[in-house]
C-alpha cells in the first residue's frame, strides 16, 4: 500500500469519555494507540492531527442493526453511497442493511454486492441482512448458510416489511441459523389483522376513519415467537417493538430465560398516533405510531434493558412516495442523521439513561446481536478506533432538506433537537469532523 | 372559514351561520326563478374521485342556482386511471380556473391534505374522504332536524340549534363518514346521539366518543328517540364477516315493519326516520319505514342543495 493510502493519525484532546472526565485519545493505525496522559506523549502524537475535543463526549462508534439502504433497486430513495454518508454524519460506524431490496438479498450474490458497495463508499461497516425466505414471499427459505459463508459473512436474517408469519417456517429459520450462530430479526405482524392498515387502531383512527393496525397483531407474532425460540433453543431478535404489550410479552420471556433482544426507533421513543390527525404521510410508518402510553412503555422499557438496542429502522422514500393521500403513501422515515437526537432527547434528557447507557444501545449490544466483531468495542488501548464524538449541549433544528440522505421523510422537521455529531472516527479513518463529512476510508486501509 | 373539511373542527357558531344561510337558500328553491347571481362568474370544479352522482348533482345544482360556473372532473376514464396524482389533479383544475374544490375521494384525509399542502390555493368543500368525514351531508342531516325540531318546539328555527333533541343512529358506523360527521356537528349542537350497531360495526376507540352506544335497536327505539337516521349496509361488508347474513342484520338492525308499528303503538308522532342514501330497502330499512309519513329522506335531498349553496357561498363571497 502506498503512503496515502494509510490511516491519519488523531490525537483526540479533553474528549469525555462516555460523559465522564475529559481525557485524551491517541488513534493510530486504526486503532486505539493510547488513552490519558499516554497519548500525548506518545511519540506517534508527534505528527497527529489534534482534534480539540473540549466539551465532547466520545462513544463507541454507533451500530445499527436496521437500515434501508434501498440499494440495488430503489436508487431513487438511497444508495449505499447516500445512506452512509447520512449514517457517517450520524454518528455510525457500521450499518446493518435491510433484505428488502430489488433483488432481494436472498442469495450470496445480493448480499456480497451490497457488501461490496459498502467496502467502495467507505464510510461505515455495511453488513448485509439476508432474506429469510426467498424473495421475502414467507413459502421457502433462502440460502442462508450460503450467505452466512459469503464475504458478507451474513449473521442476522429478516424479511423486514414483512412478517414471517407461517410458524413452521419461522421455527425452522430459528432452528437453521443456529448451524451458524445466526439470528432471524422478526417484523412482528399477523398479517390478517392488519389487512389494509393505515395506523394504530384506537382512539384517533377512530375519528379520522382510517383502518386501525392493532396492538395485537404485533404483540401475537411476539408471543408466538418467543416461544418458539425457547422450544428450539435458538436466538430471537424482535425489530421495532412498538406496543406496551409487547414490551411486557419480551420482560416475561427474557425473565423466562429465553434468548431474545428486541429493539426500539427512535420514532416510537418520541412521537405518537396523534401526528396522524394532520393527514400528513411523513407519519406513516410500519409499525405505526401509537399512544402516549405506549411510548412510555418503550422508555421504560429501554432503560430497563428489556428492549436491547436502538435499531433507527432508517426508511428514505422520494418525495412523491409521500406528496399523496395517506393511504397511497409508503410507510417510512429516516432516521439515521436524527437517531442520537432523539434519544439524547427521549432517554437522557429525561434521567432514564446516561451516556454510558447510550453507549451500550446504540453500539455495544447491537454489534452483540449483528456478531460484529470490531464494532461495539470498549474505548480503550489497542481496541479498533471506532469512535463518536457529540457535542451534547448544542441544538439544532431539523432540517430535512440539509441532510446527507436522499430522503426528505423526516417526521421531526422543524424540531428542535439537542446533540450534535461533531466527529466521527471509523478505524481510526476521520469520516466526520466539525460536523461535515471528512473523508471515507479507501481501498487500501480495508486490508 | 376557508375550507370545510370536517365538522369536528367545526364550531356551533359557524355551524348555526352555515343552517341559518341555508334557510335564506332554501326560499330560492321555491321561486318561479331559483337562481341568485350571488356567484356570478366564480367557478366551482367537482372532482370526484369515487361515483357519488347524488352527491355531485346535489353540489352542482347549488353551484347552477348560485350562478356559479361549474366544472366536473370524474376521475374514471380520466388521467387519473393513468396514475394522475392528486396534486397534479388539482393544480390542473386550478390551472383551468376553480376557485372551490368539491373533493370526493375514496382516501380518508384526501380533502386535509388539498387544503392543508400548498399544492392549490382553492377554497376545498369536502364531499365525502374515505370513512373520515361527510360535512354537508351532516349539515343537511342537522338542517332537516332543526326544521323538525323547532315545529314540534313551535319556534323559528334561525338561530338555534337541536338542544335537548335526541338522535339515534344506526347501523354500520365503522365505515361511515356520515356517522362521524353527524356525530360532531350534532353534538356542537346540543343535540343527544346514540350509535346502534353490532359490535364489528364499531370502531375500536368509540368508546371514547361523546355518544351512548347500544347494541340494541329496541332497547334504543323504546327511550323515544326524536329521531332515527338509518345507515346505508354496503354490499362488501357482507362478505368480511361484520355480520352472520343480510337476514340476520336486517332482523336485529334493520328498521322494519314491526319497529315502526311500535313507534306508533307508543304514541311516539314526532320521531321521524332519516336515511342519506341511496337505501337499501328490505335490508337496512322496509319500504313501509322508507314510505311512511315519519320519512324525510326526500327532505332531506332538497335540503342538501340549500346546505351546499350556503356553503360554497360563505366559502367563495368573502362575507365571513
Amino acid at each position: 500500500m502506498t503512503s496515502t493510502a494509510a490511516t491519519e493519525t488523531h490525537l483526540i484532546r479533553g474528549a469525555s469519555l462516555l460523559g465522564g472526565e475529559p481525557t485524551d485519545l491517541l488513534l493510530a493505525d486504526g486503532r486505539i494507540a493510547a488513552v490519558g496522559d499516554a497519548a500525548a506523549a506518545d511519540e506517534r502524537a508527534q505528527q497527529a492531527t489534534v482534534v480539540d475535543a473540549d466539551g465532547l463526549i466520545a462513544l463507541p462508534g454507533m451500530v445499527d442493526l436496521h437500515t434501508h439502504l434501498r440499494e440495488p433497486g430503489r436508487e431513487d430513495a438511497e444508495t449505499v453511497e447516500t445512506g452512509t454518508r447520512a449514517a457517517a454524519l450520524g454518528g455510525f460506524t457500521a450499518v446493518h442493511a435491510m433484505a428488502n431490496s430489488n433483488p432481494v438479498a436472498d442469495t450470496a450474490g445480493v448480499v456480497e454486492q451490497v457488501w461490496s458497495l459498502g467496502r467502495r463508499s467507505g464510510w461505515v461497516d455495511v453488513r448485509p441482512v439476508g432474506a429469510v425466505t426467498v424473495g421475502l414471499a414467507g413459502e421457502r427459505l433462502s440460502e442462508l448458510g450460503a450467505m452466512a459463508e459469503s464475504r458478507a459473512a451474513v449473521r442476522v436474517f429478516s424479511d423486514d416489511g414483512i412478517c414471517v408469519h407461517d410458524p413452521v417456517l419461522m421455527r425452522r429459520a430459528l432452528e437453521y441459523v443456529k448451524s451458524f450462530d445466526g439470528v432471524v430479526a422478526q417484523h412482528a405482524q399477523e398479517p390478517r389483522l392488519t389487512e389494509g392498515a393505515q395506523m394504530n387502531e384506537g382512539t384517533v383512527s377512530a375519528v379520522l376513519g382510517l383502518p386501525g393496525w392493532p396492538a395485537v397483531a404485533e404483540e401475537s407474532i411476539i408471543a408466538r415467537d418467543v416461544l418458539l425460540a425457547e422450544h428450539v433453543d435458538s436466538r430471537l431478535h424482535v425489530c421495532h417493538v412498538s406496543t406496551a404489550g409487547s414490551v411486557d410479552i419480551i420482560r416475561w420471556a427474557k425473565s423466562r430465560g429465553i434468548n431474545v433482544t428486541a429493539e426500539v426507533t427512535p420514532h416510537h421513543l418520541l412521537l405518537t398516533d396523534e401526528k396522524a390527525r394532520t393527514y400528513n404521510p411523513v407519519y406513516k410508518v410500519n409499525p405505526p405510531l401509537r399512544r402516549e402510553k405506549d411510548v412510555m412503555a418503550l422508555r421504560e422499557a429501554l432503560a430497563d434493558g428489556t428492549i436491547d438496542i436502538i435499531g433507527t429502522d432508517h426508511a428514505p422514500h422520494p418525495t412523491e412516495a409521500k406528496e399523496c393521500e395517506w393511504a397511497q403513501a409508503a410507510m417510512g422515515m429516516t432516521g439515521l442523521e436524527t437517531a442520537l437526537s432523539v434519544v439524547q432527547h427521549t432517554m437522557i434528557e429525561t434521567g432514564m439513561m446516561t451516556w454510558a447507557d447510550f453507549a451500550r444501545v446504540t453500539s455495544t449490544t447491537p454489534a452483540e446481536i449483528g456478531l460484529v466483531a470490531d464494532q461495539g468495542r470498549p474505548l480503550a488501548v489497542g481496541e479498533p478506533a471506532n469512535i463518536t464524538l457529540v457535542d451534547a449541549d448544542a441544538r439544532w433544528t431539523v432540517d430535512p432538506e440539509a441532510m446527507a440522505t436522499m430522503g426528505r421523510n423526516s417526521p421531526f422537521s422543524g424540531l428542535e433537537l439537542p446533540g450534535r455529531v461533531r466527529a466521527t472516527f471509523f478505524h481510526g479513518t476521520a469520516t466526520v469532523l466539525d460536523g461535515e463529512l471528512n473523508t471515507p476510508r479507501t481501498a487500501g486501509e480495508w486490508a | 372559514m376557508k375550507h370545510l373539511l370536517s365538522t369536528y373542527d367545526l364550531g356551533r357558531e359557524d355551524a348555526v351561520r352555515i343552517l341559518d344561510v341555508a334557510e335564506e337558500m332554501a326560499t330560492v328553491g321555491t321561486r318561479e326563478i331559483k337562481k341568485l347571481p350571488a356567484l356570478r362568474g366564480r367557478t366551482v370544479a367537482t372532482l370526484f374521485f369515487e361515483d357519488s352522482t347524488r352527491t355531485r348533482i346535489s353540489f352542482e345544482a347549488a353551484a347552477k342556482r348560485l350562478s356559479a360556473d361549474v366544472i366536473n372532473f370524474a376521475a374514471k376514464g380520466s388521467s387519473v386511471s393513468k396514475g394522475e396524482s392528486l396534486k397534479d389533479t388539482a393544480q390542473t383544475l386550478e390551472a383551468i380556473g376553480a376557485e372551490a374544490v368539491v373533493i370526493r375521494h375514496g382516501a380518508s384525509g384526501a380533502a386535509a391534505r388539498l387544503a392543508e399542502t400548498d399544492w392549490i390555493s382553492s377554497a376545498v368543500v369536502n364531499a365525502g374522504d374515505g370513512t373520515h368525514e361527510h360535512p354537508t351531508q351532516a349539515l343537511l342531516d342537522a338542517f332537516t332536524l332543526r326544521q323538525h325540531w323547532a315545529r314540534v318546539k313551535g319556534v323559528d328555527p334561525l338561530g338555534t340549534g337541536l338542544d335537548g333533541m335526541s338522535v339515534v343512529i344506526v347501523g354500520d358506523v365503522l365505515h361511515s363518514r356520515v356517522a362521524r360527521s353527524n356525530l360532531w356537528l350534532l353534538k356542537t349542537l346540543g343535540a343527544d346521539v346514540t350509535f346502534v350497531a353490532p359490535p364489528t360495526l364499531l370502531p375500536i376507540g368509540a368508546d371514547a366518543w361523546p355518544c351512548t352506544i347500544n347494541y340494541d335497536l329496541d332497547d334504543a327505539l323504546a327511550a323515544g328517540p326524536d329521531a332515527v337516521m338509518m345507515l346505508r349496509v354496503q354490499a362488501e361488508r357482507m362478505n368480511a364477516a361484520y355480520f352472520p347474513s343480510t337476514a340476520e342484520y336486517s332482523r336485529r338492525w334493520g328498521f322494519d315493519d314491526a319497529r315502526l308499528a311500535m313507534l306508533d303503538a307508543r304514541g311516539l308522532d314526532d320521531t321521524i326516520i332519516l336515511h342519506p342514501g341511496p337505501m337499501n330497502r328490505g335490508l337496512e330499512i322496509s319500504a313501509g319505514a322508507a314510505d311512511s309519513p315519519r320519512a324525510v329522506v326526500l327532505q332531506q335531498v332538497s335540503n342538501g342543495v340549500a346546505v351546499r349553496m350556503a356553503v360554497l357561498y360563505l366559502l367563495l363571497s368573502g362575507d365571513h
